[in-house]
């Protein structure tokens, strides 16, 4: 490993292995670093080390990820697995841990390919065990063929979630219940959007093509459920809703929730990039042009972690961002570029079709994002409950960052990743006002944690 | 806007200052240009030490040392503050020999509270201590508070009294006409006969703007705090000659200093941790408690503060202009002070003189 390379790719998920693949060539000193084990990052992990049998059961949408991981292993890129990123800076420093060594790389082109996380929502019992994000579950099957055997109950929101029922069913797990807490207006309201949803009705009909199936293999799917809740003693022992005006419980001790998806932006946070608010994907995320650049030269973003468009459109967005590393690079001039980017722009467009749509169609309530019952722990780091917010805005620190300071939410080891969203939808709430005008938790590095004698290794470097 | 007495801004010694003005009936506005507490004063590492104070230091901090024991009856609220001392250890006879010159300093000028320790009663103290040290300069009244929630108690019991916050208030340029101040901010004008300049590191623009430039230096100040562990070590400590700050908080969590900088642009207010000087922190602090090596950081900041070349504040009535006063340049310690700042200055506005010895702080100790 360098020092110093021309190009750094943060992520090794379809939009940084496709950076890498179309950028590494030509002497370009490039490498992509991941803090997986595997390459494929979160839609495509263990792509390619998967037996056959299960990879074939996880849908073809996961086997596309085959041709990607070939393409980038024929490159000149370098690829870093294991490697942990704790820091970013405007001047392109990079901080990585392998090994429990902690080093700081430097590159002049830095493509962030973070990717998404599964957008946190706090309510009652969710931090039991036995309580899990559905991403989790589909981890444990991708990487290591675990599923749950004593039943699972999913609930939320999302297209994953209608996914993940489906390769369960036909994992042969017993899905007790798919509870979909999206109210029933919101597909009245994004019918409006439907039309141009059409333009991409691959997704549509790949959708109720799982729903189809779910139904007919008998699984109950309740719609417009409301007021979800895990309880139990110690663990989780069943799950609590309402349906359709009824209060309803399920034994079960697991429950997988997915209520979309957020870009990762700590490291864009991190490093100082511009972040807008998206009312539409009711998350933060960095601001950047068709080509991936933010606001500080040389800090390009692709895929989720520009914003939510999925898999296939962050292949072409990482395609785009590495066209215009290469052309910051002074590799290619800019017609070069142009020309190789116009059939890339015109699918990322492609991909936006479907969006629209499904974004009202699985926009998560507010009530859901602030709760009102007080008792609901926000941060499970520091233990603060909801009301505890709600009062410090009562009390005039009125907005997240003054709520944090006040609370302690967010300065925990997750470092705000699980309840900063949270956080900012309660102080929102409760002040009256937009989360845009509430900000997001400043970011404070390290990105991911580290241990003192991991940072201390870091002295003897830079001493050598 | 008018008053009697306009604070440029809400740290803590604007806060103090203007909670002592209006306990005496006096009117103030308080401008920030970000929210109260943004900079220093929110973000300190909220150390409440007396130890190892500049000489000229050692009169206000004593009495500080005292306000803060009974800070509620002041504030209406604890700040949370604790007071398990703070211990400087000695490694070595050279150590031990720089703390001993000390100790004698500080008895030499008739005061008693920094006192010598043997390595008996340090491993008392301090159990988890890696078993190389040899004893301790010690201040037993010592502590740490936080200091959010102090900023926050000082700003609401000012505010009950009639004090007016305008954050979000940048300030221009201060003009004086006929004995009257006129301050052009981003909100308007605000106009008062008496000025306070509470400007933390941005107050060399007013000292400047009243014809007395000060040395003032940025700097970025840089923490780091860990995961919450059982609890392990009272006192807040530090060491004779290693670069050692460092505390058990109330949650359980570690903060840990010791006057690391950050790289700064102090135009921009952005700061970049320089994560080779906190990994020299990081191992001095396993040196002295090995068993913290596995220990996660989860979080550095850096926090903007104004110094001064000798380290102590700058305080008093302006040199130039009889109804301007200074309170700043506090260069890393001033949490500690600030209820007394609020005192004294509130005297010297409402009196005309300060109960403390306030002469080595004057404006215009580098012309
Ligand atoms: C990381 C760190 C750790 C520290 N640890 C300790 C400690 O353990 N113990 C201790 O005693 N001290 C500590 N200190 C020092 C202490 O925090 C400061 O000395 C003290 O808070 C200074 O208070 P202040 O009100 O003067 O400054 P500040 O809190 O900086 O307040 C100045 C205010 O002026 C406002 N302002 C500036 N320009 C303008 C303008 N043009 N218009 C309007 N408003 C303006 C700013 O927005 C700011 O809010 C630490 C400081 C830092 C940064």
């Amino acid at each position: 490993m360098k020092n110093h390379y021309q190009l750094l790719i943060i992520g090794g998920g379809p939009a940084g292995l496709a950076a890498a693949t179309i950028a590494a060539k030509d002497g370009i000193s490039c490498a992509v670093l991941d803090e997986q084990p595997t390459l494929g990052g979160q839609i495509y992990r263990a792509i390619e080390s998967i037996p056959e049998q299960r990879a074939k059961k996880l849908g073809s949408e996961y086997r596309r990820g085959k041709n990607i991981a070939e393409a980038f292993r024929l490159s000149d890129a370098e690829y870093y697995p294991n490697t942990k990123v704790w820091s970013l800076n405007n001047q392109r420093e990079v901080g990585i841990l392998q090994n429990d060594k902690a080093s700081i790389l430097s590159a002049d082109q830095v493509i962030v390919a973070s990717g998404a996380m599964e957008r946190p929502v706090p309510f009652p019992g969710w931090t039991l065990p036995g309580v899990m994000q559905a991403g989790a579950g589909q981890i444990l099957y991708k990487s290591a063929g675990i599923v749950p055997d004593n039943g699972v109950v999913l609930a939320g929101s999302g297209p994953l979630l209608l996914l993940l029922a489906w390769q369960y069913l036909h994992a042969g797990v017993e899905v007790k219940a798919l509870l979909d807490v999206t109210p029933l207006s919101n597909h009245i309201g994004a019918l409006p959007k439907f039309p141009r949803a059409l333009l991409a009705h691959h997704y549509l009909t790949k959708g109720i093509g799982y729903q189809i199936a779910l139904k007919r293999a008998g699984i109950p799917m309740l719609f417009g459920v409301s007021d979800l809740r895990a309880d139990g003693d110690g663990v989780c022992q069943s799950v609590g809703f309402k349906h359709s005006g009824k209060q309803k419980t399920i034994e079960s001790e697991l429950l997988l929730t997915h209520f979309g998806v957020i870009p990762h932006i700590w490291l864009t946070q991190s490093a100082g990039c511009k972040h807008q608010w998206d009312d539409s994907q009711q998350c933060w995320r960095p601001e950047h042009d068709e080509w991936g650049n933010t606001d500080i030269s040389g800090i390009l973003v692709a895929g989720d972690g520009a914003g939510i468009n999925g898999a296939r459109s962050a292949e072409h967005a990482g395609r785009l961002a590495g066209l215009e590393a290469l052309f910051a690079l002074g590799v290619i001039n800019q017609s070069e570029r142009d020309n190789r980017g116009v059939k890339e722009r015109k699918w990322v467009r492609g991909e936006r079709h479907i969006r629209p749509f499904l974004e009202k169609y699985y926009q998560i309530p507010k009530k859901l994002l602030a709760t009102d019952i007080d008792e609901t722990i926000i941060c499970r780091c520091e233990e603060i409950a909801a009301g505890e917010i709600r009062q410090a805005v009562r009390d005039g620190h009125d907005n997240t960052n003054q709520v944090k300071f006040f609370t302690r939410c967010g300065m925990g080891p997750c470092q705000g990743r699980q309840c900063s969203n949270a956080v900012a939808h309660l102080v929102a709430d409760e002040s009256g006002k937009s989360v845009k005008e509430m900000g997001h938790f400043r970011g404070r590095p390290p990105v991911a944690p580290l241990t003192l004698e991991q940072l201390a290794t870091l002295k003897q470097e830079v001493a050598e | 806007m008018n008053s009697d007495v306009i604070i440029i801004g809400g740290g803590l010694m604007g806060s103090s200052i203007a909670l002592q003005l209006a306990m005496r009936g006096c009117q103030c506005i308080v401008i920030d240009k970000a929210s109260p507490g943004r900079h220093s004063s929110g973000v300190s590492a909220g150390g409440l030490r007396l130890l190892n104070r500049d000489p000229a230091e050692i009169p206000l901090s004593v009495e500080a040392s005292k306000m803060w024991r009974d800070i509620t009856s002041l504030v209406d609220s604890d700040c949370d503050a604790r007071f398990p001392g703070q211990i400087r250890v000695a490694e070595n006879k050279a150590d031990m020999e720089k703390l001993e010159q000390r100790a004698a300093l500080v008895r030499s000028l008739g005061y008693e509270h920094e006192e010598i320790i043997g390595k008996q009663e340090l491993y008392q103290l301090v159990p988890a201590l890696a078993p190389h040290c040899i004893g301790a300069l010690i201040n037993r009244t010592d502590g740490y508070a936080r200091p959010y929630h102090a900023l926050t108690a000082f700003r609401r019991k000012a505010e009950s009294l009639g004090v007016k916050y305008y954050p979000s208030t940048e300030v221009y340029n201060v003009e004086k006409e006929a004995e009257i101040w006129s301050l052009k901010t981003s909100q308007g004008i605000f106009s008062s006969p008496i000025l306070v300049n509470c400007a933390g590191a941005w107050a060399n623009k007013f000292a400047t703007s009243l014809g007395e430039a000060v040395p003032l230096e940025q700097k970025a100040l840089m923490l780091m705090v860990t995961e919450r562990l059982p609890h392990f070590v009272d006192p807040v400590m530090g060491a004779a000659s290693r670069k050692l700050s460092f505390k058990q908080m109330q949650n359980g969590s570690l903060i840990i200093g010791g006057a690391l900088v950050a790289k700064l642009d102090f135009a921009k207010e952005k700061t970049d941790i320089d994560w080779a000087q906190l990994a020299k922190s990081a191992d001095t602090v396993i040196s002295f408690f090995p068993q913290l090596k596995q220990v996660r950081i989860v979080r550095a900041w850096a926090g903007i503060e104004g110094f001064m070349p000798d380290n102590i504040p700058v305080l008093g009535q302006s040199q130039t202009h009889q109804n301007a006063y200074h309170a700043f340049g506090f260069s890393a310690h001033g949490f500690q002070l600030s209820p007394v700042i609020g005192k004294i200055m509130s005297q010297l506005i409402l009196d005309g003189q300060a109960e403390l010895p306030i002469e080595p702080f004057n404006i215009n100790r580098f012309n």
